[in-house]
């Protein structure tokens, strides 16, 4: 009996619980794109690299003609995601 | 309350089916309401499993014996700190302390990820919630934790497996259970990955810090384990090369060699295919971990009772390794690398390597833990035993140190010759000072992988503080301020490079107290009677008296006889008191008579063990009890019959018997050179493990910014 009722109980509260965004229509409508999440990570995560790889010149691990083609790579492609967010950002103000 | 546990494990069951289905359904017709309707069900699922253990946990606090779980693990008399903690030492209870962590850390990383990886989540929701119902449908059909006992119950309880009555052993299973349970996070969202296609690095980057956790946690399990073994099996080991210290230790091996590869995807978009892979196997040994534990299809130390529920989880494993193959090879396209590998002396090439010796230490150990079984269905059973994983594993773990400590100085991409001496110079000159040392002041050359070990590990912990050095140096040169402050911002601003650097001394240290103490370990066995002597390393240890006690051992296991001795260990003036003992728990076996089944139950070793930087002193003793067989026979057939009080005088007098006409005793000391530094080592990387995962103050306020940005564009639609 205890077994039946908890059951119909527990089930009845994770019901109210689960199916109210069926009902009222709630969205995750607050997420960023896709696009412009990755495309900021992307962006975040050369940045750090290219602070790495200034620390790394500092510490002495790259030579400055290495550490010179290092960071040119790394612009370059910091460059590129910046292009292509740009892209997202003007789709995305288009009416 | 057990109706109302039962149904939280049906209601648990469906919801997670439910979460499943519905964010696999509003991924696949993009009906975003029910994929939130599937993250709000993982909630839901948590404060089920939350629900179901509290109720649990109550009755094993409460003796409630109306519980075949809390009768067959517990006891009145079982200490309260054992009674929490009992649960996990049963399969049942095991199966919902997954359920729980499982069912929690799916939460917090879908209220985490809730508002990015749009795509890739409700898929990565779908898999946790299928591992989830997996474990539900396991504990509603075959173990269920709230199972009443069959016919009345009892008014005593079996009590925990004396074996277990151990701190570390309490804290073992969760720590083990929260680092398998880990790993499934990042599984899941490179499954999500893989479906949708975004092999990217955004997966990485959302779960990463949930395989550090896990990783973390798995790693103190392990050690944790071994701690048992030291101070609680009465051999004098800590690592037996058993099926289940193998088992959780394979996970950790893939999952540092995840650890180390993601980067390159992270940084360079290479080595995709490797990290699925990875991390598949990972999951699936973990899987393994919690199966071999109670499986008994291998023969362990640590297997406590065969498990029902073998088949469903080769079955699970088996559909896990195959479904996750086959979408790894149709995704094989999209998984292409981005970039080559710049130059072999990069650091992208040494990660590429320690990730190779990892995967082959972790072949190797598969290869000698399942051989049994290999060789039974070849025709004839044999086993490896710990000299051969010794003799396969030691080279292994001498090159990965090398790459411990070669990994951290070479830059990303490319790095000249000249520059790699330029770094190197320092560290090796400090591990040939370590040589010379050695070789001058001490019989390390007796142990050639030993004296190599020594020298790697000064050369790990050279680079180590080089790093830490050169980088304050170059802090202080852009900022100024003072040593302590260059360095303290350099490891904040820095986190996941230093908090890896000081994991790799970690791993250093730890391994050095592996090799001092598997290669210069002395140890004696003796069986000798009150007075007598013998020698053990430098220390003269004497047989002074033996000790007997009812109630009340020392290590409050709640053991009601201890029979022990007590020994006093000399050296160049320097004296040590010791009291090794052996505590007997009463057996529920009615044959061996009112007053002998306290005698003839289960027996654990309590060793005393000094621990010393450079060396501990470990005893055990395992008294000979033969002699008190007349006394218990005669006493159980006097006393069978008498009240409680009567028969607690008997025991009372037969324990005294043994303290006042003690028989030879057997004893076995350990003198184990340098064995702290493992526990030492464990906590260094456990250190750097906390500084790695913790948030650097830029993430935090990239954090808090984009909260905001979120919060104004949702103003901004609804205006």
């Amino acid at each position: 009996m205890e077994y039946a009722l908890a059951l119909v109980v527990l089930i009845g509260l994770v019901a109210l619980v689960v199916l109210r965004p069926l009902i009222t229509g709630e969205r995750d409508d607050g997420a960023e794109a896709p696009d412009r999440a990755e495309l900021e990570a992307a962006k975040e995560a050369k940045y750090r690299e290219i602070r790495d790889a200034e620390l790394d010149r500092q510490m002495g691990k790259l030579s400055e003609e290495d550490h010179r083609a290092v960071d040119r790579e790394l612009r370059e492609e910091a460059i590129d995601i910046l292009r292509r967010l740009d892209a997202v950002a003007g789709k995305a103000s288009k009416p | 309350m057990a109706g109302t546990g039962s149904a939280c494990l049906v209601a648990g069951l469906l919801t997670a089916l439910y979460a499943a289905t519905a964010s696999l359904y509003g991924a696949r017709s993009g009906r975003r309401a029910f994929v939130v309707s599937g993250r709000r069900a993982i909630y839901c699922l948590a404060a089920l499993m939350v629900t179901a253990t509290v109720i649990l946990q109550s009755a094993f606090l409460r003796s409630d014996f109306s519980y075949k779980l809390v009768a067959e693990g517990s006891s009145t008399d079982t200490p309260t700190f054992y009674k929490v903690t009992a649960m996990w030492a049963t399969q049942d209870g095991s199966l919902l302390l997954w359920a729980l962590l499982l069912s929690i850390f799916t939460s917090a990383v879908l209220f985490l990820t809730r508002r990015s990886l749009r795509e890739l989540a409700p898929y990565a929701t779908a898999v946790l919630g299928v591992v989830a119902a997996f474990f539900l449908f396991l504990m509603v059909g075959w173990e269920n934790p709230f199972s009443a006992v069959a016919g009345p119950v009892p008014l005593e309880g079996a009590g925990l497996n004396p074996l277990l009555r151990h701190p570390a052993m309490m804290i073992h299973p969760p720590m083990l259970y929260t680092g398998y349970v880990g790993f499934s996070i990042p599984f899941a969202f490179a499954i999500g990955a893989l479906v949708t296609r975004h092999t990217g690095a955004d997966w990485i980057r959302a779960t990463r810090r949930f395989a550090l956790i896990a990783w973390t946690f798995l790693g103190c399990g392990v050690l944790l384990g071994a701690l048992w073994s030291y101070t609680e099996l009465g051999w004098g080991g800590y690592w037996a090369w058993d099926p289940v210290e193998n088992a959780s230790l394979m996970p950790w091996l893939t999952g540092t060699a995840f650890l180390h590869s993601i980067m390159v995807q992270e940084k360079r978009g290479m080595l995709k295919v490797w990290n699925v892979s990875l991390i598949i196997a990972t999951f699936a040994l973990a899987l393994t971990g919690t199966f071999l534990v109670r499986s008994g299809i291998l023969e362990s130390i640590h297997a406590f009772g065969a498990s029902t529920i073998g088949m469903q989880f080769l079955v699970f494993i088996a559909v896990v390794l195959v479904g996750s193959t086959a979408l790894v090879v149709s995704r094989l396209g999209d998984l292409r690398s981005e970039s080559r590998l710049d130059s072999l002396l990069s650091r992208e090439a040494f990660f590429l390597l320690n990730n190779l010796v990892l995967v082959a230490l972790c072949l190797v150990i598969f290869w000698g833990t399942f051989f049994p079984l290999i060789s039974e269905a070849a025709g004839a059973e044999r086993s490896v035993g710990p000299p051969w994983f010794n003799r396969m594993t030691t080279p292994l773990a001498l090159a990965l140190v090398l790459l411990a400590g070669v990994g951290p100085v070479v830059a990303w991409r490319r790095v000249t010759l000249a520059g790699l001496r330029r770094v190197l110079i320092a560290p090796l000159a400090f591990a040939t000072v370590v040589l010379v040392a050695l070789l001058a002041f001490t019989n390390a050359v007796e142990s050639l992988p030993a004296l190599l070990m020594f020298c790697l590990v000064g050369f790990v912990l050279a680079v180590v503080a080089q790093e830490l050095w050169r980088g304050a140096s170059a802090r202080r040169v852009m900022t100024g301020g003072s040593w302590p402050r260059a360095l303290s911002e350099l490891v904040s601003r820095n986190r996941r490079r230093y908090g890896g650097y000081v994991a790799h001394a970690g791993i250093a240290v730890l391994l050095l107290g592996v090799a001092g103490s598997s290669a210069f370990l002395d140890q004696k066995d003796v069986r000798i009677s009150p007075g007598q002597s013998f020698r053990s390393g430098d220390w003269t240890v004497t047989y002074e008296r033996p000790t007997a006690q009812l109630g009340g051992d020392r290590a409050g296991t709640g053991a009601p006889i201890s029979f022990g001795a007590e020994l006093t260990a000399r050296k160049s003036g320097e004296r040590l008191t010791l009291h090794p003992s052996r505590n007997y728990y009463p057996t529920q076996d009615s044959s061996k008579g009112a007053i002998g089944r306290y005698f003839e139950g289960e027996a654990t070793s309590e060793v005393d063990v000094r621990w010393g930087l450079t060396r501990d002193l470990w005893t055990a003793v395992r008294p000979d009890t033969s002699s008190l067989a007349g006394p218990i026979r005669e006493a159980n057939r006097r006393f069978s019959g008498a009240n409680g009080d009567v028969q607690a005088l008997a025991i009372a007098a037969i324990v005294e018997r043994y303290r006042t006409d003690p028989p030879p005793a057997t004893f076995r000391t350990l003198v184990s050179p340098l064995v702290s530094w493992i526990w030492i080592g464990g906590a260094i990387v456990l250190l750097g493990a906390l500084i790695a995962v913790w948030p650097s103050p830029e993430a935090r306020v990239r954090r808090v910014r984009s909260l905001y940005k979120a919060r104004l564009g949702r103003e901004l639609s609804g205006t």
